[in-house]
């Protein structure tokens, strides 16, 4: 390899490139959102179970119990940004043109975005109005 | 999608089924199926908060044989992804990663997705009956 003079330190140049990334933040925040995820979906699902076939008076008391609008929008949360990180490694798999990929993942984001929002505000509306 | 004309090599199709390879599909398989099913659990709870007619239709949808397919689909899903992600936190740990233990806690994994989505079905049905 011939010696060419660079100013810049091979530390520096080897930065940001390649897999030294967010990959370790990545992983973390999908492992704390997956131990998140095992006690509330073990939670709604007992509490849907328990819901079946009643009439929306049962869902609306179960909302208005402060707790559960808590325990839902957290399940809300959670789930979709679980969703997001594990979508986004599907997508940076299969999906190779790096334009279509960065379309891709920001449509997947907002989706994700947008369905929280209406998640949420649906719990908010049941527990305060009903 | 970038056309390579670099050789690629020996694709999934000339391998021999296993169970480790098979479950680890069914993971990312199950997952972006949740991902999916979420946006259904956002519908139903704004469908709660929308009004008596809008959740009347929703609980319709949900209790026709086409909702309960579905519901069916997602918590076999559900519970596959939870119980296959407790086994990849176990491998975070560096735990059972000897193919010996992999098969058994692959097979346990197994049993215990199906426990749980007949235990859940048992009671939501008679739940949904009385």
């Amino acid at each position: 390899m011939a010696v060419t003079r660079q100013m810049r330190s091979p530390l520096g140049r080897a930065l940001g490139l390649g897999s030294a990334k967010e990959g370790v933040e990545h992983w973390w925040r999908q492992r704390t959102t997956a131990l998140l995820l095992v006690p509330l979906t073990l939670w709604f699902v007992i509490e849907v179970i328990a819901l079946a076939g009643a009439d929306r008076a049962a869902m609306v008391a179960w909302m208005r119990n402060p707790m559960s609008a808590v325990l839902m929008v957290l399940l809300i949360v959670a789930t979709f940004y679980h969703a997001a990180l594990g979508l986004q490694v599907v997508i940076e798999d299969y999906i190779h043109g790096e334009a279509a990929k960065l379309v891709t993942l920001g449509v997947m984001r907002l989706l994700c975005v947008l369905f929280v929002l209406r998640g949420v505000l649906a719990v908010l509306k049941l527990a305060f109005a009903g | 999608m970038i056309s390579d004309p670099r050789p690629l090599s020996p694709h999934l199709q000339v391998y021999r089924w296993q169970l480790t390879s098979v479950l680890s599909i069914l993971h990312r398989a199950t997952g972006v199926a949740l991902a999916i099913g979420a946006i259904l659990f956002v519908s139903w709870l704004g469908a709660a908060a929308d009004g008596p007619d809008s959740y009347a239709t929703m609980q319709a949808f949900l209790g026709s044989w086409i909702g309960l397919v579905l519901l069916f689909g997602w918590s076999v899903a559900l519970f596959y992804h939870l119980c296959n992600g407790i086994r990849h936190v176990m491998w975070d740990t560096g735990r059972g990663l000897d193919l010996k233990s992999v098969y058994a806690s692959g097979w346990t994994m197994l049993a215990a997705t199906a426990v749980l989505t007949l235990i859940a079905w048992v009671a939501g049905l008679s739940a949904w009956s009385h």
